[in-house]
């Protein structure tokens, strides 16, 4: 991928990140999230998983995202919140401490060493594809494969359970 | 992939072109079958046959007056028949029409792209409809149009489940996402020979999430005003109602593509037996809007989760049990 | 040339960014929000990674980490739901004690 390609591209996904935590109506911070999300799954197809592309839109923006936009729907929170009530200090510190944090970030990584101009290593011919992908998951990431799908289960009968209305008797 | 901008910007010219055009004539042709189904004859007054019908409609959609509630969300407002109108577009992108041609001493795939995801790419993008719904019923500010847009998106939702079993069986046997390699694949035999009841899955799970009669309970008229699209007029509502359109030719085209074989016939393969078949698969599907009533949303979803989803999951074991067994099937 | 380092500063800068997303509204969907963006910006990250050692094994672990999101958001919203309909707000500031 180009630098003029990825320039725009990583334009498009900070300013909808911004987006969503600077717009005061969450129905907006949700489609601002669809948003970078789109923009990160071109990401993934630059970075050769054209499959990774394809499945974090069907499931993050397709599913997920749904899902808050039907949250924020059915409780009715379209009101948007006053920004007054977080106090201008609060603000401050929290965005020093996020900067804070950036330059931690940056400071490690630089200190691993992995920034060094080392040539990527070259890539198998189906690099990426499901086929591919598919092959690691079920010969040496079968177990944690079977302990997601436990986790997904779990996490469906935790969801009803907490969500269902308590019946009075 | 190394054509020029020119050769790419005509088949996208022409493939929308045609797309659009047949979205407009679906109308016409839906309310002619409707017609003789119910005995009577449909549109004959505008044009011969009644074939400037959809042009009429046009013409009066776009002069009514195009109210916003107050209170609504402006920006969404707007927004909404957008979102619920482009995916169906988009998905045209990687429908294979046909083999690659000669024309004018150049070789040209007729087809906009292949993308070695095309399926997945497809669902992405009917996943999207769904946005528009939401937004619309939200946006309205108006209660029966947010109930009807949490209905209509939690049937959209449900059945996309279904819908991505029911074709895997599909992708088992061409051994590939790519549609071009899918319809390929067909070369000997059509998919519906091998999948049947995949192929009647894939037509249940997109009748209902194309939000057709038998499962159109959502949005039709005489239940819950009218669904989401409640406070639309003009030219937006116009939008909702081409986008049900776009969808059903979108579905109807992935139909051919997956299950029916594409491109391809006993003789002379090309893109006038995908028109063929695409234009079977419409006509079916009008067929069952005139015939079938409508279920309950109770019985929708108790239909898509307690039947479709187990039945597209058995369909998936067998196909891949199949496939283990047989190796190398077709 | 676009190089790992491109990828990983994005990576950075949209995790920071949900870093000041949940440090600083009060709307606990938003927060949700904001920890999703952490999760994909560390996808972005994972994947870069992958790319730039020609190893599949990270893409698997992206593949997890999605149904892993998928699976946090369904718990965490049907608890915002609950949270909702005993207090009547999802405002984090006053949701503050256990009993009264």
């Amino acid at each position: 991928m180009n630098l003029a390609g990825f320039a725009i591209l990583s334009a498009l996904a900070i300013a909808s990140a911004l987006s969503v935590i600077l717009q005061r109506n969450p129905v907006m911070s949700a489609l601002s999230l669809v948003v970078t999300i789109f923009s990160l799954a071109v990401a993934f197809l630059s970075l050769g998983t054209a499959f990774l592309a394809a499945v974090q839109v069907i499931v993050y923006a397709g599913a997920i995202m749904v899902l808050f936009v039907f949250v924020i729907m059915l409780l009715d929170l379209g009101r948007r919140e006053p920004f007054r009530m977080t106090g201008l200090s609060r603000k401050l510190i929290g965005l020093a401490a996020a900067a804070a944090f950036f330059a931690q970030v940056a400071a490690s990584i630089s200190a691993t060493g992995v920034l060094g101009a080392k040539p990527p290593a070259p890539l198998s011919p189906g690099y990426g594809s499901a086929a591919d992908i598919g092959r690691a998951i079920f010969t040496d990431y079968l177990y944690p494969f079977e302990a997601a799908s436990v986790l997904l289960l779990a996490a469906m009968v935790g969801a009803l359970v907490m969500a269902k209305k308590r019946i009075e008797r | 992939m190394n054509d020029p901008i020119l050769l790419h910007l005509i088949r996208i010219s022409v493939i929308l072109g045609i797309f659009l055009g047949c979205v407009a004539y679906i109308v016409w042709v839906e309310r002619k079958v409707l017609g003789h189904i119910q005995i009577r004859v449909g549109p004959k007054r505008v044009g011969p046959y009644g074939l400037l019908q959809p042009i009429a409609d046009v013409v009066k959609l776009v002069s009514k007056e195009d109210l916003t509630p107050p209170n609504a969300h402006q920006w969404l407002f707007r927004l909404a028949p957008v979102i619920a109108f482009v995916p169906a577009l988009l998905s045209m992108a990687v429908i294979p029409f046909g083999d690659t041609v000669r024309i004018l001493g150049r070789d040209v795939r007729i087809g906009i792209a292949d993308i070695n995801v095309g399926l997945l790419y497809v669902f992405a993008m009917s996943s999207m409809g769904v946005f528009g719904i939401a937004l619309a019923g939200w946006s309205s500010n108006n209660k029966y149009s947010l109930m009807g847009s949490l209905r209509s998106s939690a049937q959209l939702i449900s059945y996309e489940v279904s819908l991505g079993l029911s074709v895997l069986g599909v992708v088992l046997l061409a051994g590939s996402f790519s549609l071009r390699e899918i319809v390929e694949a067909q070369a000997r035999l059509p998919f519906v020979v091998l999948q049947p009841v995949g192929f009647l899955l894939f037509i249940m799970a997109s009748s209902a999430e194309i939000a057709r009669i038998p499962f159109d309970l959502p949005e039709a008229e005489a239940e819950l005003v009218a669904g989401f699209h409640t406070e639309y007029s003009s030219m937006k509502f116009a939008m909702f109602f081409m986008a049900e359109y776009a969808n059903l030719v979108t579905v109807s085209a992935m139909a051919v593509t997956l299950f029916l074989g594409g491109w391809q016939g006993p003789f002379a393969d090309g893109p006038h037996w995908f028109a063929v078949k695409a234009a079977a698969m419409l006509f079916f599907f009008i067929w069952v809007r005139g015939t079938l009533p409508r279920y309950r949303y109770d019985q929708l979803m108790r239909f898509g989760w307690k039947f479709l989803l187990p039945l597209a999951l058995l369909n998936l074991l067998a196909t891949a049990l199949a496939v283990v067994i047989w190796g190398g099937e077709a | 040339m676009v190089t790992l380092t491109h990828y990983l500063a994005l990576s950075a800068i949209l995790f920071t960014i949900g870093v000041a997303g949940v440090l600083v509204r009060r709307n606990a969907l938003v927060i949700f929000m904001s920890i999703e963006l952490m999760l994909n910006a560390a996808n972005l990250a994972i994947i870069a990674f992958a790319r730039h050692r020609a190893d599949t094994g990270g893409l698997v672990f992206v593949f997890f980490v999605l149904a892993v999101a998928a699976a946090e958001v369904a718990v965490g919203l049907a608890i915002i739901i609950a949270i909702f309909r005993n207090r009547g707000t999802v405002n984090v500031d006053e949701i503050n004690m256990m009993r009264w």
